[in-house]
């Protein structure tokens, strides 16, 4: 395939003016901008994200402290979860998802751009339809009211009678709004996986970036539609006199959990698969051999994807199931552990032999499969459900969640970054910068996350403003505590370290790791049309085909 | 009610815990020195059920920890590029069908044994049923305390929980069923049982058997609203004879004194009777807790305050010093008739 650039007159391009760049952006369809745009849009809610549960860990240094009050506290766990979840970690899927996918599959763009554009925005501005509250609605208290019900908003605490004011509307429309962002952009990544595919790029031969992508998305299909009704439901019990979840009234309560669990346990794969993408991409390049298994890798993903659909009420063990339904699902839990478990031997398998590389992408992948280890197996404890009796809703769940989303998926997504840096602006990322972030970071992770799951086994409840002194928490809180100073530094050299080299970082060249897939045989950045020439592949690594003549995969795949 | 397991998990699991030197053992304290709420101190038998079934998973799972690491950790130290590499690549390894059978059939095993032993741990508790000695008791929950009522014994109290001791030969449980009267709560008690929530219009129910006397602390674990972190739990574990002599005070209704009743004037006659209770007089409202015996509890606002007359005062002047956006409102109340209620408030034996 071409390595070539069909050469633009450059004449006009400097001359624009601001405006009309603004207007391009903002009118974009192309998938690479869109991309770009996700995962900025990403980091500034990251950054919000990070400061809420700053505020908040500020609050629980210390029994009984007042740095913030118990409203202000509640706001903070609400906004800290939403922001996340909804507006930082999907965002930065979906913004890998579009700019790498089409690269990858030799395709020109993803396959619906208007929709994909309209997907992105109605993402935006459920976000900040959320933030808008912090501002608008005038509630009981004064002016300012965001949600604090919760990010899973319990019925019936979220009823007009409990919840006054609109405050929980804006958590409910911004995420029903943002809901069909997601689901057009799922729709989009199943239909260019499906129909795009360069010539000789079967299914069994394309990246496995783009299996975990397409699972991904057919989990967000499958999953945001139950959000999407139970928001409606609870908005037709606040304003048009229904009961669904209207326990006065002979609704109920735990119908309203089922609704949300239903979204929420695949939602975590959405969250998850893609970061496996990128250990999967990132790995075997950096140990200079392919991903071990592949196959088994592909079986495992699709495995997952349908067994995730099934464990939802694991996080309803204390509920008050019947004794068969909770084995049931303590059984489908354990079951999603085995495919989960043989990923990670696979990825051990691809380091073994190889002749590993620590580059700053490689140093994130490693972290991502120590502490996804570790977050598999908490997640093991939970799953066994007299276990989750005990350790059900405390800090011991808000430790394990949080080794995966940050532990796991944020480390891989960091490895992400300075991978397909050099590909997205042209120039590499500094180096020395790189492993600062990735040592200050490792260390805050470790100090905040392994030590929170100390008060959880010492019987301290989330979500709650402050604790009592004497139960044994205070300096696990305080441990947990420092450790956020580390991780704030390292996001600030993070994000330091992608402005300062975007300006003044060496020239990358279009393939600076020695890498095997296709977005690596174009140019850094890849021009608008992606390929000057349509690539024509034979095997899962068609650069390294190409590299080795005497010695191509289609040989022994 | 203990579960009469042919497998010693515990005796199993202690023994692979030694092996592995795991801290929880060390929190296995039966006078809990690190903590008071610790899930490592049952004290209860659905907690130690609990803990049995825990030291075997956290046995498992730090097997896989280390045998996973040292895999991790060899591969990183042994596979990494030298200085003097010669710059070709390693052999192309694309995989091995035996291996992944193996690692496929190992876990679907270890996943077996930890299904089965939860399952039992389900059943031993979920499945338990109700001897004829044992005491019942209703719990409702409420944004932000909790109201306790013994239906076989006629008494109605709030927030402080008093059950018999229970012996392994001759157990006296006491049977917990759970409502609620507004939003989702939930009561957890870690070194009792595991917890259970409190969902309106969705009854459920707990037992707990404590083999020691003592007071066991816990709070609310369902978030509830604004202050849910001030939903506290103890539950007073007393001998027989105690329990008895308690429940036969509680029974009593108020006491009438002649010196407070001008603090009774004042309670009847503002809006303290529509929420409160004081059995033997006027007051009969059902939003708050019961108040006839305030004074046999150790703290007040659900745990928020001990039970002293300044915290007293204060709670009924000015609550949101104690518990802001509880449910209580601040009474407005001039300062002697302030000294005359707490009076009042203080014959509530």
């Amino acid at each position: 395939m071409s390595t070539d650039a069909i050469t633009l007159p450059r004449a006009e391009a400097a001359a624009r003016p601001f405006v009309d760049r603004l207007h391009e952006w903002v009118t974009t369809v192309d998938h690479k901008r869109l991309g770009i745009l996700y995962i900025t849009y990403a980091l500034v809610f990251l950054v919000i994200g990070g400061i809420e549960a700053g505020i908040m860990r500020i609050q629980l240094i210390r029994p009984h402290n007042d740095f913030v009050s118990p409203q202000v506290f509640n706001r903070m766990f609400t906004m800290h979860g939403t922001t996340m979840i909804f507006f930082v970690v999907m965002p930065l899927v979906f913004g890998f998802a579009n700019y790498l996918m089409p690269l990858m599959i030799g395709a020109r763009d993803m396959a619906f751009p208007r929709l994909n554009a309209f997907s992105f925005w109605l993402t935006a501005f459920g976000g900040l339809l959320l933030y808008f509250s912090l501002v608008g609605a005038n509630g009981l208290y004064g002016a300012g009211n965001a949600p604090d019900v919760g990010w899973f908003a319990y019925a019936p605490l979220t009823s007009r009678t409990f919840s006054v004011g609109h405050s929980t509307d804006f958590w409910t429309l911004s995420l029903l709004v943002s809901g069909f962002g997601s689901i057009g952009t799922a729709i989009n990544i199943v239909a260019t996986v499906l129909c795009m595919r360069c010539p000789g790029m079967t299914l069994a031969k394309m990246p496995l970036f783009a299996w975990l992508n397409i699972v991904m998305a057919g989990l967000v299909i499958l999953a945001v539609s139950p959000l999407t009704a139970a928001q409606i439901m609870l908005l037709i019990d606040r304003y048009l006199g229904g009961h669904f979840f209207d326990t006065q009234a002979g609704g109920s309560a735990v119908i309203w959990m089922h609704f949300f669990w239903i979204f929420g346990h695949p939602e975590v794969y959405v969250l998850v698969l893609p970061a496996f993408a990128f250990a999967s991409e990132i790995i075997p390049v950096f140990s200079r051999k392919p991903i071990f298994g592949y196959p088994v890798m592909v079986a495992a993903t699709v495995a997952i994807g349908f067994i995730s659909m099934s464990v939802w009420a694991h996080h309803m063990f204390t509920v008050g199931m019947s004794a068969n339904a909770t084995t049931f699902f303590v059984a489908s839990t354990m079951a999603i552990a085995v495919p989960t478990g043989i990923k990670i031997f696979n990825w051990l398998a691809t380091m073994w032999g190889g002749k590993i590389e620590f580059k700053t992408p490689m140093l994130f992948c490693i972290g991502f499969l120590f502490q996804f280890l570790v977050a598999g197996l908490t997640g093991i404890m939970l799953g066994c459900a007299p276990f989750n009796w005990q350790l059900g809703n405390s800090y011991f769940v808000v430790a394990h969640f949080h080794y995966v989303i940050v532990g796991g998926i944020l480390f891989a997504t960091f490895g992400a970054f300075y991978y397909w840096f050099p590909k997205v602006s042209g120039k590499m990322y500094n180096e020395t910068l790189g492993r600062l972030h990735f040592w200050l970071f490792l260390i805050g992770f470790h100090l905040t996350f392994d030590f929170m799951h100390v008060p959880g086994l010492l019987g301290m409840p989330r979500r709650i403003y402050t604790y009592e002194p004497g139960r044994g928490w205070d300096v696990w809180n305080l441990i947990v505590t420092v450790g956020v100073f580390f991780q704030a530094l390292g996001i600030v050299i993070f994000i330091a370290n992608l402005i300062w080299s975007y300006f003044r970082g060496k020239a990358a060249g279009h393939d600076p790791w020695d890498a095997w897939t296709l977005e690596w045989s174009t140019t850094s950045p890849p021009p608008a049309y992606n390929f000057a020439s349509m690539p024509v592949v034979r095997s899962r690594r068609p650069l390294w085909d190409l590299k080795h003549p005497n010695d191509p995969d289609w040989k022994y795949e | 009610m203990r579960s009469r397991s042919s497998i010693n998990w515990r005796g199993l699991a202690s023994q692979v815990l030694v092996c592995f030197g795991a801290a929880p053992a060390a929190f296995a304290d039966p006078a809990p020195r690190l903590s008071p709420t610790s899930i490592f101190a049952p004290a209860s038998t659905p907690a130690d059920s609990i803990f049995g079934l825990s030291l075997f998973v956290l046995a498992v799972t730090g097997a896989i920890f280390v045998v996973v690491f040292t895999l991790l950790a060899y591969s990183v130290v042994k596979f990494r590029k030298n200085a003097g590499d010669d710059g070709r690549e390693p052999p192309q390894v694309y995989g091995s069908n035996q291996v992944e059978l193996a690692w496929t059939v190992i876990p679907v095993l270890i996943v077996l044994a930890l299904f089965m032993a939860t399952g039992r741990v389900i059943a031993s508790i979920q499945k338990a049923s109700t001897p004829s000695n044992a005491i019942t008791v209703i719990t409702i929950g409420h944004q932000f305390w909790w109201e306790y009522r013994y239906p076989g014994l006629g008494v109605v109290t709030a927030n402080e929980l008093h059950v018999p001791v229970s012996n392994l030969e001759r157990p006296t449980p006491t049977f917990i069923q759970l409502l609620s009267a507004d939003t989702d709560h939930s009561f957890w008690v870690p070194r009792l049982a595991g917890k259970t929530d409190l969902i309106p219009n969705h009854p459920n129910h707990m037992w707990i058997d404590p083999h020691e006397t003592g007071v066991y602390l816990g709070q609310c674990a369902q978030y509830c609203g604004t202050q849910h972190a001030k939903m506290l739990l103890r539950v007073y574990v007393q001998s027989r004879d105690e329990f008895d002599r308690w429940v036969q005070e509680q029974r009593q209704p108020a006491s009438v004194n002649a010196t407070t009743s001008q603090g009774q004037r004042i309670f009847e006659t503002t809006a303290c009777i529509n929420c409160h209770t004081v059995a033997g007089t006027a007051a009969d409202g059902l939003f708050g807790p019961d108040l006839t015996h305030l004074m046999s509890r150790d703290t007040i606002a659900a745990g928020a305050a001990p039970n002293t007359r300044e915290n007293l005062r204060l709670w009924i002047q000015n609550p949101a010093a104690i518990k802001p956006v509880s449910l209580m409102p601040a009474m407005q109340l001039s300062d002697p008739d302030m000294d005359a209620l707490t009076d009042y408030l203080e014959t509530l034996r």
